[in-house]
Order: structure tokens, then sequence, then C-alpha cells
């Protein structure tokens, strides 16, 4: 199942790196946003310096829908996904390798996302510990989530709407977890942030037992 | 298409029976009741005044949404595992159903809130979970409704519906501490908690029996017209292909 799983999330990757979709779309995309924020909310009035976790998140979350609706349109063309499906590859191994490559992708988006933020918002960044493991944490919560309900909604007419439909109620609680662990450690105060740390954990590990179960008799059919 | 059906199909021709005739007469009886108990006999609340008489309604129905959840759940995981169609439509059946009562629970509770706190919104974890809870049910509801293959939005649907619960419990404990940790819960503080005793407790029962009887009653029809709905999604294909055929003899 791991093996499967690395070979799954080495295609994506290699994908991902000869078409460099996510680089030059997706990472543009994330930046935009974030100047979009400034043009909405004026930078001199502070309400930036004070949003900025916040704003950082929805940024990644945004960006996370097209990273994930790109992971599933590779295999949407020539019955890629019948190959999938043929290959004999553990479906659970699948889902796992699915959700690496997503998270690797994510993490790398974050990272630039976060020089932005210190560059573009002047956000001083300190709590590096917490600000890693929360991260880390909550791109595998957004990746696990994400891929069992891209599979869900995978092959439908109505995929690129259904999708964000699905997936922004349920993450509702990792955003709210990361911002809040994000915003602990930038006051400087880690200790309020790890209880979101334990609460994210609690959904990762929820999806990834989903995926895990459920992407099988999924991908059968879609 | 529907003259063609009913000629076809000797199905039922109303989702009502004799059981569901009388369980609608009990309901409108205790709606009558309640709105006797709730509006006339029971006395304005030491705080609230007059406004407390819409909790009669507003509390049942968010008890209903969540039995409503609870049931579309279980449904799907029945469904999931034992591969029952009779599960499958109770389940989607209960998710509509909660829906609607989630929408009044929020509508009333924002009529309620008005007076009460002097906004029709307070960014309060009870309320807030309670939005994200329709969000979630009218997610299910767009896949069960989905223009694709019948197995397809029934499977994908019971997935959704599996993670309902888990979810819910998810979205409200983050909620709360959300809330919690920035702001003590102070609105809540002599609302819904506060006690009630008399009449006003009575009222409230009153309130359980008639929602309690509504839902049900909405379940049964609406578990019947999804039975109906599958039939006519697997009446239609013979009938097209009859119909085809007819004009072809004919010419």
């Amino acid at each position: 199942m791991l093996q499967d799983a690395l070979l799954i999330a080495g295609k994506d990757l290699r994908l991902e790196l000869r078409s460099r979709v996510a680089l030059n779309q997706v990472l543009p995309f994330a930046l935009l946003v974030l100047v979009l924020f400034a043009f909405a909310l004026d930078p001199d009035r502070g309400v930036l310096a004070q949003a900025t976790p916040g704003l950082y998140w929805i940024a990644v979350l945004f960006s996370a829908l097209l990273a994930l609706q790109r992971s599933f349109a590779i295999e949407a063309a020539d019955g890629n996904r019948d190959a999938l499906r043929l290959s004999g590859l553990d479906p659970a191994g699948i889902f796992l390798g699915k959700v690496l490559a997503v998270s690797v992708q994510l993490i790398v988006l974050e990272v630039l996302l976060g020089i932005g933020v210190a560059v573009l918002y002047t956000t001083h960044i300190e709590g590096w510990g917490l600000l890693v493991v929360s991260s880390v944490i909550a791109t595998a919560s957004i990746a696990a989530a994400g891929t069992l309900f891209g599979v869900l909604a995978a092959g439908l007419r109505v995929r690129e709407t259904l999708l964000p439909l699905l997936l922004l109620p349920v993450l509702a609680p990792v955003l709210i977890g990361s911002t809040r662990a994000f915003e602990a450690a930038l006051a400087g105060s880690p200790s309020e942030g790890w209880p979101w740390v334990g609460l994210m954990s609690i959904f990762a590990s929820l999806y990834v037992v989903a995926g895990v179960l459920g992407f099988g008799p999924l991908l059968e059919e879609s | 298409m529907t003259t063609q059906l009913s000629n076809t199909s000797s199905g039922p021709d109303s989702t009502a029976s004799r059981g569901t005739r009388i369980l609608g007469v009990l309901a409108l009886v205790s709606m009558a009741a309640l709105a006797l108990f709730g509006l006339v006999l029971s006395p304005p609340d030491a705080n609230q005044g007059e406004v407390v008489r819409i909790l009669y309604v507003h509390v049942p129905s968010a008890t209903f949404a969540y039995i409503g959840c609870l049931l579309t759940t279980v449904g799907s995981a029945m469904y999931l595992w034992r591969r029952s169609q009779w599960w499958e439509l109770v389940a989607y059946a209960s998710a509509e159903i909660a829906t609607v009562f989630t929408a009044i629970v929020l509508v009333t509770g924002m009529i309620w809130g008005r007076p009460t706190w002097g906004v029709y919104w307070v960014w309060d974890a009870r309320l807030t979970s309670t939005a994200m809870l329709l969000l979630l049910l009218l997610g299910y509801l767009a896949v069960r409704r989905l223009p694709a293959d019948h197995g397809v939005r029934t499977r994908r649907a019971a997935i959704l519906g599996l993670l309902l619960v888990p979810n819910v419990i998810i979205v409200r404990q983050s909620v709360q501490w959300w809330r919690t940790l920035h702001q003590k819960p102070t609105l809540l503080a002599n609302g819904v908690g506060a006690e009630i005793e008399g009449l006003m407790l009575f009222a409230l029962f009153v309130g359980f029996i008639a929602i309690g009887l509504v839902f049900t009653w909405l379940l049964i029809h609406r578990f019947r017209l999804a039975w109906l709905e599958d039939q006519v999604d697997e009446a239609g294909l013979d009938v097209a292909i009859a119909e085809r055929r007819a004009e072809g003899a004919a010419s």
C-alpha cells in the first residue's frame, strides 16, 4: 500500500514538475489573492496586519481547491482513470499517494505564500515550531478531505462547482484551527495554539481513515 | 408523460395511507394545541416577555433537525453496509426534512434574537454551527440530486451522509472553542438555559409532540415520494422504449 502510494505520488509530482501548472498558475493566483486582500482592506488602517493569519489561510484554501481540481483533471482525459483502476494498485495506496502529492504541492505553496505575507504585509514571524507543525497538520487535513471529496466529484459534469460547496464547509474547523494556531504563534503565546493542532490531527486522521476505506468504491464507479 | 405512466404502472396514486391520514390529523390537532398553549394559555416570561413563545417551536425544531441528521448518517451507513435501498431512501428523506427544520431553527432563532439581543445574528457557537450544519446538508442534497446515474448519486451521497454526524461534531467543537477562547458565552446565559416550569414547560412539551408528529408525517410522505421517484426513473426508460417501438410499428 505504501509502495503504491509513493508510486502515485511520484507520478503526480513528476507530472507537475514537467507541466508546472501549480507553479505557473496556482501560485500566481495565491499571490494575487494576497494583493486583492490589500486592495480590499486598506493596509494603512492596520486591518491587514490583524487579519494576516486568516487571510493567509483563506488564500491557501482557495489555492488548494485549484490544486485539487488539477489533481483529478490530469486523470480525466483519455480514460486515464480506467487505466489507474486497472493498474492493480491498491485503492488505499492511490488515495494516500494523491494526498501526499497534493500535500507536497501545498507545502511548497505555503512556504512561498508565507514569504509573500512576510514581505507584503510586513509580518514579523516567530513561534516557528508551532507554525511548522500546524501548517503540516492543516495541509494533511486539507489534502485528505480534499482528495476524498475530489474523487467524489470526479467524473461529473458539475465537478468544478460541486467541490467547493462540499469541501469548504467541511474544512471550516481546519480554517479556524490553523488561523488560531498562527495567531497564537505570531503573538508569542504558542501554548494557546497547541489544542488546535490536536483538533486538526483528529480531523486529519478521520479523513485519512475515511479515504483509505472509501476511495476504492468511489474510484470504482467514477 | 404522466398519463402514460399512470396507464402502464399500477402503483399507488397518492403517498397517503390510512395510517398517515390519522397521523396527519393528530399533527394538525397537536399544532392547534401548541398554538393554544404557546400563544394563549402560557404566561409571558419574566425576562424575555412575549418573545419566549417562539421557543416552543424553535427548541423542538432543533431537536428534530438533529434527529434527521442522525437518521441520515444511520441510513447512509446501512446503505453502504447492507446495500439496503430502504435505508438509502430514509437517509435521503430525512436529510431533506432536516434541512427544512434547520432552516426553521435559524429563522426562528433570528426572529427571537432580534428583540432579545438587539441583532439578528451574533457569532455565537450554537448559531454558527447550525449555519454550518445547513451548508453540510445542502451539500448532501446537491450530490443526491446530481444529474447522474442512480447508483452513482446514491453511493456518493451515502459517503457524505456517513460523514455528516462526525463533521457536525467536529465543526461544533471547533466553533465552540473558537468563540469561548475569545469571549465568554454571555448571550445565552439568561436565554434558553433559564429555568422553566408550569404551563411554560407544558407548552414546550406540547411543542415537542406537535413538531415530532409533523416531522414523522413529513418523513413518511417524503420517503414514499422518493420511492415513487425511483420507480418513475426506472419505468421512464421502459416507457420511452415502448413509445419508440410503437412509433416504429405505426410508420
